[in-house]
Parts: structure tokens; sequence; C-alpha cells
């Protein structure tokens, strides 16, 4: 089994790609835990290549008008909206 | 007293007036699954005013029924947790023994059954998260074959394990509930036409005479000495019963937990993308997190919508998140990133292949198979939160199932120290009257 190691500048890495601000501590505390859990996620390369039976296929139904929620429904759960729209922040 | 256990997040009465068979029945549905009008917050602070616009189909299904709604029960963040204390809205406690977590993640809806507040409950279940609390609770929980059930208005965690399933105090209340909820729905293709119809209660007769039970070896090794002797007590009960025993060997179990974990950790760093405050959760406006400068962006009128969208992002999920989330959004971020897809989610799907071919196996040699549902009694609460891979490593016995995509249920075996200890019985795709009619056996 290898051993995983994880410093705090890969776990800021995660956290910038997974879009999740840490604090130091968070950061700190996050890197020791990963290298335990991922070092016990090794033993998956123990396991046999196995034949996987189904072959997986694309099932479409027809792309047909439905019953949907309103707009007004749609928006109702959104802190800031505009003129029937979501607001996001600005891209920059 | 549901106060004092702290079973609901919202405790609302929804009544039906259809005539079906669940009238006059109370139902406790775990907070997330979607109530049309009535809160669902799945457990978290990121969801904490979110109503739903519609409902999930097992709540329509439900008041077609005839069963009242009583509340949304409270469970462990996104239903990542083993004990419902990763709850933005604290923790249940186990009516049994109030100083002891529930289990989870469905820990709201079991504790609601055990303490009378319902008379059945819906839980999710995605590693055991319907088995594991009715063990530590003492009620009956049924994790459905995949795709029995329809998902459509659950929030997904990890979409390809997790299956609605119902929890009550006996058997056949639980595989009547089952009759409800389960059969094929327009809106969730991975439903099957199986359950339409189903007579699943009927199964509950108690008839074990000639069923082989299958017990595998490496699910009752593990487990806290106490747990293995009243699980074995129970399967003495169901051979003077007529059964027959058979150990069977599952060797792939020993890599399930690694196996359930990338996989559902990957599915979850997906779905939980979502969760933006820009069409659901807390708004940017009211996430604090960053320096005193970046702060001072978000206070009068530029409301939170100056700056970097992914900045604002971050800072949205900080504050939404609870830990476990955040530890689990990571850990499959990092498993799905360049370079490390084949190490950790491939070979994931290995196991997964591998868990599904061994107990096609041991189906071969026995009926149903049957393991302790939890290798240990109720933790105290607070316990074992610390240690997150020794909480990973308590769902051992029921991930494969999930893994396989296999039915089976938790059901009473009796007592340790006055705790309770969960038998739970593994039936073949589909063999939901197997199961139920097993466990119907056990509780005799």
């Amino acid at each position: 089994m290898s051993y995983t190691s994880v410093d705090a500048d890969e776990v800021r890495h995660v956290a910038t790609l997974a879009r999740v601000d840490l604090d130091d501590e968070e950061v700190e505390e996050f890197a020791a835990q990963f290298a335990d859990i991922l070092t016990y996620f090794d033993a998956l390369d123990e396991v046999p290549e196995v034949d996987a039976e189904t072959e997986l296929v694309n099932v479409m139904r027809p792309d047909e008008v439905r019953e949907s929620l309103t707009q007004e429904e749609a928006l109702a759960n959104a802190a800031e909206t505009e003129d029937g729209f979501f607001k996001g922040p600005k891209v920059s | 007293m549901a106060a004092d256990l702290n079973i609901f997040v919202t405790e609302e009465t929804v009544e039906s007036d259809a005539d079906g068979p669940l009238s006059g029945k109370t139902v406790a549905v775990k907070d997330n699954i979607s109530t049309e009008g009535l809160r669902t917050t799945c457990g978290s602070a990121m969801l904490d005013d979110y109503v739903p616009p519609y409902d999930a189909t097992v709540v329509e299904r439900l008041k077609e029924a005839g069963a009242t709604i009583v509340g949304k029960a409270n469970m462990d963040e996104f239903g990542m947790g083993s004990t419902t204390e990763t709850s933005a809205f604290g923790p249940t406690k186990n009516p049994v023994d109030p100083e002891r977590a529930p289990g989870g993640s469905s820990g709201g809806s079991a504790a609601a059954v055990a303490a009378g507040e319902a008379d059945l409950a819906l839980g999710t279940d995605t590693g055991g998260s319907v088995r594991n609390p009715a063990a530590f609770c003492g009620v009956v929980g049924i994790k459905p074959t995949y795709g029995l059930v329809s998902r459509y208005g659950l929030v997904a965690y990890a979409n390809s394990l997790e299956q609605i399933g119902p929890f009550a105090p006996t058997v056949e209340e639980a595989a009547e509930l089952l009759d409800v909820i389960s059969g094929p729905d327009a809106k969730d293709a991975t439903t099957h036409d199986e359950g339409v119809n189903s007579d699943y209660m009927s199964a509950a007769d108690g008839d074990v005479e000639g069923l082989t039970v299958g017990v595998p070896t490496e699910l009752v090794e593990g487990a806290d000495g106490r747990v293995v002797e009243t699980f074995e007590d129970a399967l003495s009960e169901l051979e003077a019963q007529g059964a027959e025993t058979t150990e069977v060997s599952l060797e792939s179990v020993g890599h399930a937990v690694q196996a359930y974990y990338v996989i559902a950790m990957s599915e979850a760093s997906s779905n939980l993308a979502r969760f933006d405050g820009v069409r659901y959760g807390i708004s940017a406006s009211e996430a604090g997190g960053g320096s005193e400068g970046e702060r001072s962006e978000f206070s009068g009128e530029s409301r939170g919508y100056e700056g970097n969208w992914n900045e604002s992002f971050a800072r949205v999920r900080e504050e939404g998140f609870g830990a476990e989330v955040k530890r689990r959004v990571l850990l499959g971020t990092y498993a799905l990133s360049a370079g490390y897809h084949d190490k950790y989610y491939k070979k994931a799907q290995d196991a997964r292949a591998w868990v599904k071919q061994d107990f096609d196996a041991a189906f071969e040699e026995a009926d149903v198979l049957a393991s302790p549902t939890m290798p240990v009694l109720p933790p105290k609460l607070g316990e074992s939160l610390d240690d997150p891979l020794q909480l990973y490593l308590t769902d051992a016995n029921t991930v494969p199932v999930n893994l396989a995509n296999l039915p089976a249920i938790s059901v009473p075996a009796g007592e340790s120290e006055g705790l309770p200890v969960g038998l739970q019985l593994i039936g073949p795709k589909f063999g939901e009257e197997e199961i139920v009619r097993a466990a119907s056996a056990v509780e005799q």
C-alpha cells in the first residue's frame, strides 16, 4: 500500500476547484484527515479487473413540451431576481 | 417529547382527504424529500429557507393513499453521516436512550417511529441510511431494490446508490408503505415496472419453511461480540421455524467501503455544485467569510454582486455547508481530478462490479443473506464525530447492498445491554417479498 500525502496547498487547490472557501484551521484539519482517508482508499489498488456485464446505451425520449413550473415558482427560492431572471454575481 | 429529542426540523401537518390504505396513518418525511409548500432543508444551513414548489413522487403517492404528513424529519446534512449529528439543526436523540445517537442519516425518521411521533416514516438509503437508524432505534427499515421507488423530488446526494425507503414498527407495516410508494414513474427514468400492484404486505406471513439463509462470514467477523451474540440467537430462531442457514463468502466486501465512499463523494461533488446562492441557497450578501477587506465588498448597495463570480460562490459554500459536506465534496473533487480518476474512481467502479458478482454467486447458494445490520451498538452522542474514517467503517455491512443495487431490510433482532440490535436480510434484485417474509419470521 502506498503512502498518500496531502499537504495544505493541495487541500487549498482542491477547495478552489470545488469552489469552497476554507479557513486556515479547516485546511490543516482536512490535510491530516485526507491523508488518512486517501491512504485507506489506496486499498482499491488490490481490486482485480472484473468484466462488467452490462453495456450502457443511451435511452432517449422525444423532446416535447410538458407541464413545468411557472417562472414565478422557479424564481421563488432565489435570493435576488430581476425582471424574471435569476441575479448572479458579476463575471469579472 | 418531540422537541426534547429534536426529531423534526419542521413540524407541520399536511392532511390528505383521499381515501386509501394509509387513511388515518401519520407519516414523517425525511427532510431531503421535496414537499410542496413545506420547507425542505436537507439538514443544511444552505437550504434553511428553501420551500419546494412541487411534491416528490413518493409524497404524491402518500397523499393519494390518504396519509397525513406530520413533519420533516431531521437528518445528517444532505444525508452525509451515520449518526444524524451533522445536521445544521442539531443532533436527534435516540428515543431508546436519549444519550445515544439514533443512527443516520435518516435518524429523525427512525426516531419519529420509535418515539411514536409518527406511525410510519420515509427515509433515504445511500449507504445504509435507512437500515442503520432502524437498527439503532429498534424499528423496521427497508432499502428497496434500485429503481423500485421513484427518486423524483429527492434532493440528490449520490444518484446511482440512493433509494427512498420506509420505516415502521413492524415488517408488515413497512411493507405496506413500500406497496404505496413503489412502482414506475415517468419522471424518473431509472424506475422499473416492478412494484406495479405489488403486495409486499401479504408476504409478511412468517413462513420460512425451507428457506435457505446465507450468512456471509465477512459481515459477521468484524462485529462487536454483543451484536454477534444477539444476531446468532435470532438466526437460531429462524432455524427453529424451518429455515436452513449456510455460510457464504463475499470476498469483495473488504473493498466495498472504499468503493462506496469514492463513488458517493464523487457523485456528491457534482450534485452539490448547484448550491451557489443564486437559484437557491444562502445568498452571497448573507455569506461572511473572506478577509475584512473582501467582506466590505458585501456591504451597502452592492449586495455582494461585485467581484469575481467564483469567489462569490466559494464564500456562499463556505458559509452554507457543514464540515462533513465540505469533506466529501473536496474528496470527491480530488477523486475525479486529472491524475487521480483512474486511481480512485475507476478502481471503485471495478470494485462495484466485483461486489455485484460476489452477490450473484452467493444467491446461487441461498435465497436471502443475513448479517448484523450494524457492527456496533448505538454510540453515545458526540462519541464518534472526531474521526471521520472510523465513522465510515461502521457502514461496512450496509454499503455493499447499495453498490449492488439490491434490496435489504433491517429488523429488530433483540437487545444487548438494553440497546437494540438489528438483523439485516439482503435479497436478490427485486426480491422484496423474500426479505419481507424472512424478516417477519424474525419478529415472531
